[in-house]
């Protein structure tokens, strides 16, 4: 291949010491060709570099001009945080250069009059957000503003592409290549398993190019075997195995401590400091932490003045804070490209190959580290798989268009077609949609006079009035956050410092008094006041309330969860296990069955009153939890009396007061299961009602919570609930409902993973009838009490087990 | 407080001032012996009044109040239906009815005697539908009126304040709406689909009740009576 590089660029990587590579080259090839590309290589590869290369010579060639050029290419990231860090990154080589080309970030962060010079005088690079490109759409004088846009780049893509907020990315570009038709979309992307679903996603068509960089050495991964506590039965702290972890901090440079939540991370962070004898500089860092505070730990990094920090998500994509060599994923990853992408966060240097140590937190976790480790050496990621755009976002999008310029449906209508995730769309849905916006789309025409869009003699379609565009903006975007409150230090009438937030949900269930953790600290609960919730630092020696249930975020991926039924399966493999998880497997042999990778286990056993089922689909607590549901209801039809249940990422386990042994479980987990028990159960839901909150606030039926714009007391505030059970009896058609079902039966009750298992399981249910509980249901059993009883009443008291007497009883090889 | 009994449709009969009562899981009250039925806080076309300023909620709340409404009604065909005020969420409301739900409430009228009480949304009287305009009733030792009275309000019986109670339970938060009472005075939740609440640990409950009162929740298919000491603060 020939250079493509023009002599500035081949004489600024030779005065670096560099030398282009071919992965960089073809982006600069395919770009100077015009062509969509999307790149998909591991961290540290130069991947940013490889995505503004063509753009940078572009810029460099132009002659003076003399009026303002418009923006020549715009970055897009997921993260705020990481526009600030690629400018950064880009600014040096375009100085060192001395090439004549303005690099500017445009966020929710940016100060109004930056914001409006930036309407006057666009950069020639902008780099922004999801949401600012949404905003954009919404402009008047949007299409002459990007006239003159040549290219647009999304960063980690794979991180956005196949939610609600890459379908609001997909129609801006859309629309952006309605501004600009010979707009290029590159796409940037970490290592994925499905690099052609992303190129569907990009480029209209699919003909996106894909450039793949060359692989960083394989990683090095271990589990964390023999530990210096026992392997936990249930639980989500990894408390067992911290000590260890501390060793292997003070054995290297720099470690990030991954977890999956937030209250994982405080715990992490509680024990660590206290067995922290060295004084090691370890920080905390997730996204509910006040941001200055975030900031300061981030800077921390890159200075090299820590040994270790605990993170969430935030953390998760690619910024570079510093000369991380250790990464300790505490409590098992649940997915592996989530694992491979924070590997990837240790050590950016190609050649080295990046450590990571997983940590699970009990025994079944042990079996999904292994699966992870595995799934990690052969590259087998799991995949978001594609879906149909989501109809409330549509909505949006175009209640922004109409907010710009009045517009023909006909012409949109084709437009959003060539979004890729509406490339099916139908006129009839289109209609719908529009209707929504418009008028709200109800059977009764009562709104016709409030229409927020209207049409104009030409039929062209178009905002109301400046009031209705207004309120538009502010509530733009695929994110919902859920309730957050504010904490503060001190009372309402003397307010101190904020720590940071903190859901709703956790905080309503304290009473005044009550201990917690917080930033690392351990604060008392006074009271609460509008949007924010009052503590003061809990006395010396109090003992902080643990939720029973903080661990998992994230389900069991199918692809980790079908390499752990191998495993279990595969007895010669059991010996590299633990000691204590080996013999937890025999006995499970011994005193129940080990199903093969194909079937499926149900036990049952009579324990008090209570008659037990239990069974062992490894197929994530989501679709654990939507399969009990729908157990439940056919076990009570068939008169056996459930009375509550309980799901975990392997077992699903369902108690009764009559016995459950003699139930044709063959037809109990037929697959018409989903069909009319689904329909009737999913609209009583309590995740419908979640689904069609975050439908409402996206389509604009309700407004977004606003900081300073809350309201309070009983005239204003309603409940989107309410809205729910009104709109559910008098129009069960209507499009939100649609989308709040759509999306539950993708995502929130995984319907469709529980269709694939009943699927898998069809004549391959394996059941054993036993006197008491197995190894194996020892976890779920654990659990009852502590989790939340789905569909019961306050009067549906939960009964608590014993745990000790539980465990000696599933163990004891006496008969 | 006089002793509390569960009436066979899960309702809960109780003495108010001397008067026997029944709160029903609807959330009104029934005066059997005076064959009275009251609800309060209805907010009429709440829906509408957020569509006229540009956020189109669905407009079905008057009809999916009436419905309920009705449904009381038939099951116990009062001679008389008070409505407690904020029946109107604003003073357009009654403008923004719909023709069927006009006709409904005219129909109601025809059977049974209306009373209309005043309350602060809807200060004037509903124009065009039929029923009775009063600022107060007073039924045997009761006072039925919108808006509370700060004080020990012997045999008041008011709506305004929307309570709603939170009952924590294990591993989950239950907040429905109440009834509040101690015996002396009772406060009734709003009635209206939209209605919103206000948990009766708000401020705005303050000073009205002498000795703490009991929170008849207002559950799937019964009335829980639930002592104050076991409710919950906050939202």
């Amino acid at each position: 291949m020939t250079n493509p590089l023009p002599s500035p660029f081949l004489d600024w990587f030779a005065r670096r010491g560099w030398a282009p590579r071919r992965h960089q080259l073809e982006m600069v090839e395919a770009g100077l060709a015009g062509r969509d590309v999307l790149l998909v290589a591991p961290t540290g590869g130069g991947k940013t570099l490889g995505g503004f290369l063509p753009s940078l010579i572009e810029l460099a060639a132009r002659g003076p001009v003399n009026a303002p050029p418009g923006v020549h290419t715009l970055y897009i990231s997921p993260l705020k945080a990481l526009t600030t860090d690629v400018e950064r990154n880009l600014m040096t080589p375009v100085r060192e250069m001395g090439l004549d080309i303005r690099i500017e970030t445009r966020t929710g962060d940016t100060p109004v009059s930056k914001r409006q010079r930036q309407k006057e005088r666009p950069p020639d690079i902008l780099l922004t957000t999801p949401e600012q490109l949404a905003l954009m759409c919404a402009w008047e004088g949007g299409r002459d503003w990007f006239n003159g846009l040549r290219c647009v780049i999304v960063d980690e893509v794979h991180a956005i592409w196949s939610g609600k907020r890459g379908d609001l990315l997909n129609l801006g570009l859309a629309r952006l290549s309605q501004f600009s038709p010979v707009m290029r979309r590159v796409g940037l992307s970490a290592t994925v398993q499905d690099p052609d679903a992303i190129r569907r996603w990009l480029s209209p068509g699919g003909e996106a190019d894909l450039v793949l960089g060359d692989p960083g050495a394989p990683p090095q991964v271990e589990v964390m075997g023999r530990t210096s506590g026992t392997i936990p039965w249930s639980g989500w702290t990894a408390a067992h195995a911290m000590g260890d972890v501390y060793e292997r901090i003070k054995a290297a440079r720099l470690a990030l401590v991954f977890v999956n939540t937030r209250f994982q991370a405080e715990m992490a962070f509680q024990i660590l400091w206290e067995i922290n004898t060295d004084d090691l500089p370890i920080a905390l860092h997730h996204g509910s932490l006040a941001v200055d505070q975030r900031r300061k730990v981030e800077a921390a990094m890159a200075r090299g003045d820590l040994r270790a920090v605990v993170c969430t998500s935030t953390l998760d994509l690619g910024i570079d804070w510093g000369d991380v060599d250790l990464v300790i994923q505490l409590a098992a990853p649940k997915g592996s490209a989530r694992l491979i992408q924070r590997i990837g966060r240790a050590n950016h240097r190609l050649d080295e190959p990046s450590r990571a140590l997983l940590v699970p937190a009990h025994r079944f976790e042990v079996l999904e580290c292994e699966a992870a480790k595995a799934a990690v050496a052969e590259n087998d990621l799991d995949a978001d798989p594609a879906h149909p755009g989501a109809l409330d976002v549509l909505a949006q999008h175009l209640m922004g268009l109409a907010c710009a310029e009045p517009f023909q449906a006909d012409a949109v209508f084709d437009e959003v077609r060539t979004s890729a995730p509406y490339a099916d769309l139908s006129r009839e849905d289109f209609v719908q949609v529009l209707e929504f916006v418009s008028s709200g789309g109800y059977a009764l025409k009562t709104y016709d006079r409030f229409r927020r869009i209207v049409q104009d003699r030409q039929g062209r379609w178009g905002v109301r009035n400046a009031e209705t565009a207004a309120r538009h903006r502010m509530n733009v975007g695929a994110i919902v956050d859920i309730p957050m409150l504010n904490l503060r230090v001190g009372n309402p009438k003397r307010a101190g410092r904020k720590l940071g937030q903190m859901e709703e949900s956790y905080l309503s269930q304290l009473t005044p008094g009550d201990t917690f953790i917080f930033g690392g600290q351990t604060w008392r609960f006074n009271e609460m006041a509008e949007m924010d919730c009052f503590v003061s630092p809990a006395p010396p020696g109090s003992d902080p309330m643990v939720p029973s249930w903080g661990g998992s975020k994230f389900a069991l991926s199918t692809y980790l969860a079908r390499r752990v039924r191998q495993l279990i399966a595969d007895e010669a493999s059991w010996g590299q296990l633990p000691d204590d998880v080996r013999d937890w497997l025999y006995i499970q042999k011994m005193r129940s069955l080990i199903p093969s990778p194909d079937e499926m286990l149900v036990e049952s056993f009579q324990r008090g009153q209570r008659h037990y089922l239990v069974c062992y689909p490894f197929d994530g607590r989501i679709s654990h939890g939507t399969l009990g549901h729908l157990l439940a209801r056919r076990l009570e039809r068939a008169g056996k009396h459930p009375v509550g249940m309980v799901a975990n990422d392997y077992a699903l386990a369902i108690w009764a007061l009559r016995p459950l042994g003699g139930v044709d479980l063959a037809s109990l987990f037929q697959e018409d299961l989903l069909g009319d028990d689904l329909e009737a159960w999913l609209d009583e839901s309590f995740m419908m009602k979640r689904g069609f909150r975050q439908c409402a606030a996206i389509s604009g039926l309700i407004q977004r919570r606003l900081p300073g714009h809350e309201k309070s007391g009983r005239q204003v505030t309603f409940s989107t609930d309410l809205i729910y059970d009104v709109l559910r009896r008098h129009q069960p058609d209507h499009l939100l409902l649609k989308c709040a079902r759509m999306d539950a039966a993708a995502g929130q009750l995984d319907v469709a993973r529980v269709g694939a298992l009943l699927k898998r399981v069809r004549g391959r249910i394996v059941h054993t009838e036993l006197s008491r509980p197995s190894p194996f249901a020892v976890p779920a059993m654990l659990e009852i009490g502590s989790e939340p009883v789905m569909g019961g009443s306050w009067a549906d008291a939960v009964l608590q087990e014993n745990a000790e007497d539980l465990i000696a009883e599933a163990m004891g090889l006496d008969a | 407080m006089s002793p509390m009994r569960r009436s066979p449709c899960g309702g809960c009969h109780l003495e108010i001032h001397g008067q026997a009562v029944t709160a029903r899981v609807s959330g009104a009250l029934w005066l059997a012996d005076e064959r009275m039925l009251a609800a309060g806080d209805l907010h009429f076309e709440k829906g509408s009044a957020y569509g006229a300023r540009g956020q189109l909620l669905p407009p079905f709340d008057t009809l999916a109040t009436l419905d309920r409404l009705e449904a009381e009604i038939a099951a116990l065909s009062p001679r008389r239906l008070v409505l407690m005020g904020d029946s109107f969420h604003d003073t357009g409301a009654i403008d923004r009815l719909t023709a069927e739900a006009r006709t409904r409430l005219r129909a109601l009228g025809e059977r049974i005697e209306l009373v209309w009480l005043a309350g602060n949304h809807d200060p004037s009287p509903p124009v065009g539908l039929p029923g009775a305009v009063a600022e107060t009733l007073t039924i045997g030792t009761l006072n039925l009126t919108h808006e509370p009275h700060t004080g020990l309000g012997e045999g008041e019986v008011a709506g305004h304040l929307h309570p709603v109670a939170t009952v924590k339970g294990t591993g989950g938060r239950v907040r429905r709406r109440c009834f509040l009472t101690d015996g002396r005075r009772m406060i009734l939740p709003a009635f209206g689909a939209y209605a919103g609440g206000l948990n009766v640990f708000d401020p705005a409950f303050d000073g009205l009740f002498a000795t703490p009162p009991t929170a008849l929740i207002l559950g799937d298919d019964r009335i829980h009576a639930v002592p104050w000491t076991r409710l919950s603060p906050g939202r």
